[in-house]
């Protein structure tokens, strides 16, 4: 159990490209922080320099206290799940699961009791003789899990662990996941590209984009306030609308609302947040004719197209639409719902 | 191992395009091999106008031979050494470059070359530097206060062809043994790193294991190299000399018949040697290979 904490971090790798610039993060005692964003943002990299895979160039990182920059993996007394799960092929789950506590020089009595421990709490008991190809990649991603906790270390690293899974199974993973991390409390960061399982894990999210941080904070914080342009459009599903100020205030009859900040040249919309039908007063109008009906099973996606606004926008309709493809549809954007943004910044205002 | 079914428009065609390979393999090996069995049975007269089938006195005459069991001796010798040297080396080799990540390339291209170089030459390269008059090697180990003369010393001709020998083979390895690393997931060691084991634990417990199946194919081939293709080494090298001390089992064959004319007991000899290294293949393939798979 141990606080992480990052301190100016940068990572440049000997060829000049910097891939890391400069991260400031702390992690308390005990919370999962996912770091999310898109492929090559650098979340693995960082990943790795917390797990000492990787050099640090610059900056500290520290884990319980003690800065780590120059100790080994070993040292750091951490434990990582893999995204291949990086079970040793030749050694039995029983092997995998033992080979980090031999290492160490456990005791056998103490080694035996862990591993059954481990085996019991992950359900893996009955394959404990078994190689790793004969498992289902379910199996395996539990025993590469039950490598990591078996150790009792005092951060877990997960590394895209359930990227290899299908659909269904990612589900339940990730649910075993928060729950095996809520009960053992052992402080841990989570890599994802998957904004879905970064929020419905993360007690804290990072998002990251080309090696900054863009915005720290509870799940529903950013997707309530969204930072900046890139959270708005990395977090949610389907993503928020982004409609420019100009073209919107060129259509007939739209006035934004006083309460915006002075300088918004973008607003966002949730998708879930449009209204279908009449406005309140002070709302913002609009009319357009649907191009596309997404039905999920509860709710459907409407894609709108809006004669003068570039993009198609999207509509979450609550229920079964009746809505049929292009018809024309009067939707309003609630004033309280909308997001300012700065084009030149990508801050929000 | 992933197969692929390919289907011929014309059912003859396939035969066609094995047949130049499967002619070559009869003509050259087949037949020839068969050849020998016959004559290991025979005994020719040295002019060749008379011969005599003899059952197995060939062979028991071989067995009782106190040069043949020397060659014997000789052979395991220097297969043994050989296939350590080389396979030893060459992983040493396939280690370092496999560490590198730009420059391995360049280590690869220039260590496969000695590969590429025939056997006699190789041979006569090293009977060059390690000669007793001449050579360069043998002047460096005068320095030093060794006498260098392989053809008076037992020891140090054995030594001579065993170097010659696997210096052309640690090349071969070296490209498996790269092979064989870059297929080991780097994840696997970076796990085994934060699992607590240091590089040579990570090696040994790690690498070695998943490499095993490439270690254990090399093994044969190294083997088998040794005790067939080594002829043209040492036909540079030592000529089987001194004393007998380096003449093994394929030399004698080509020194016994070629040499010496005695056609009967050459062809025992050869199908005695198939018959070892068949054993030996078989051996390995029964009690080895079920331990490195995984």
């Amino acid at each position: 159990m141990a606080a992480i904490e990052l301190a100016g971090v940068k990572k440049t790798y000997p060829g000049g490209a910097q891939v890391i610039h400069g991260i400031d993060l702390a992690i308390g005692d005990g919370e999962l922080v996912v770091l999310v964003g898109p492929s090559g943002c650098g979340k693995s990299t960082l990943l790795r320099m917390i797990a000492g895979l990787e050099t640090i160039s610059d900056g500290t990182i520290s884990i319980g206290g003690a800065v780590v920059n120059t100790k080994e993996p070993a040292e750091r007394d951490i434990a990582m799940v893999f995204q291949n799960y990086a079970l040793y092929p030749h050694m039995t789950v029983r092997g995998n699961l033992e080979y980090g506590l031999k290492n160490r020089g456990t005791p056998r009595a103490e080694i035996d009791a862990r591993v059954e421990a481990a085996a019991r709490t992950l359900e893996i008991s009955q394959f404990l003789d078994r190689k790793p190809r004969q498992l289902s990649g379910g199996q395996r991603q539990r025993v590469a899990m039950g490598r990591a906790i078996v150790r009792q270390p005092k951060a877990f690293l997960f590394d895209e662990p359930l990227s290899n899974l299908d659909a269904k199974l990612r589900g339940q993973m990730r649910i075993e996941i928060r729950r095996l991390q809520r009960s053992l409390g052992t402080t841990s960061v989570y890599v994802t590209h998957d904004q879905l399982e970064a929020m419905t894990l993360a007690d804290r999210l990072v998002v990251m984009n080309g090696g900054h941080i863009e915005q720290v904070g509870k799940p529903t914080e950013l997707y309530d306030r969204p930072a900046s342009l890139f959270v708005a459009g990395f977090i949610g599903s389907p993503p928020m609308n982004l409609l420019d100020v100009a073209a919107l205030q060129a259509l007939p009859g739209v006035t934004l609302p006083d309460a915006l900040p002075d300088g918004t040249d973008i607003v966002g919309i949730r998708p879930d947040a449009i209204i279908l039908g009449t406005a309140a007063p002070g709302d913002i109008l609009l009319s357009g004719t649907v191009e596309l009906i997404e039905p999920v099973g509860g709710e459907s996606h409407l894609y709108v197209r809006v004669a003068g606004l570039e993009q198609a926008m999207i509509i979450v309709a609550q229920g079964r639409s009746e809505l049929v493809e292009a018809a024309s549809l009067d939707f309003a954007l609630p004033a309280d719902a909308l997001h300012p943004f700065s084009r030149a910044t990508g801050k929000r205002l | 191992m992933q197969t692929k079914r390919t289907i011929f428009p014309n059912r003859w065609l396939p035969y066609g395009l094995l047949a130049p390979q499967l002619a070559i393999t009869l003509v050259f090996f087949i037949w020839p091999a068969l050849q020998a069995v016959k004559s290991s049975f025979e005994r020719e007269d040295p002019f060749g106008f008379k011969t005599t089938f003899i059952w197995f006195a060939n062979y028991s005459k071989l067995l009782a031979d106190p040069m043949y069991l020397n060659a014997l001796w000789r052979t395991l010798i220097f297969a043994v050494l050989v296939t350590v040297i080389a396979m030893g080396v060459s992983l040493i080799l396939a280690v370092a470059v496999n560490r590198l990540l730009r420059s391995g390339r360049v280590y690869t291209t220039l260590l496969v070359w000695p590969y590429a170089v025939a056997p006699v030459v190789a041979g006569i390269l090293w009977w060059f530097m390690f000669n007793p008059s001449i050579g360069i090697l043998s002047y460096v180990l005068g320095q030093m206060g060794v006498t260098w003369n392989h053809r008076v010393n037992a020891d140090q001709a054995m030594i001579l062809i065993v170097l010659a020998a696997s210096w052309k083979q640690i090349s071969y390895n070296f490209l498996f043994f790269v092979a064989g690393l870059q297929s080991v997931p780097a994840s696997l060691s970076e796990a085994a790193a934060i699992d607590g084991a240091g590089p040579f634990k990570r090696f040994w417990t790690i690498v070695v294991p998943l490499l095993s199946p490439t270690t254990f194919f090399l093994l044969i081939v190294n083997i088998n190299y040794a005790m067939f293709d080594t002829f043209g080494v040492i036909d540079a090298t030592t000529s089987g000399g001194p004393a007998q001390s380096t003449n093994i089992l394929v030399y004698k064959v080509y020194a016994d018949g070629f040499l010496g004319l005695n056609i009967g007991s050459s062809a025992a000899q050869s199908v005695l040697l198939m018959l070892i290294v068949i054993v030996l293949t078989v051996v390995q393939f029964r009690f080895v290979e079920r331990r490195v798979q995984y």
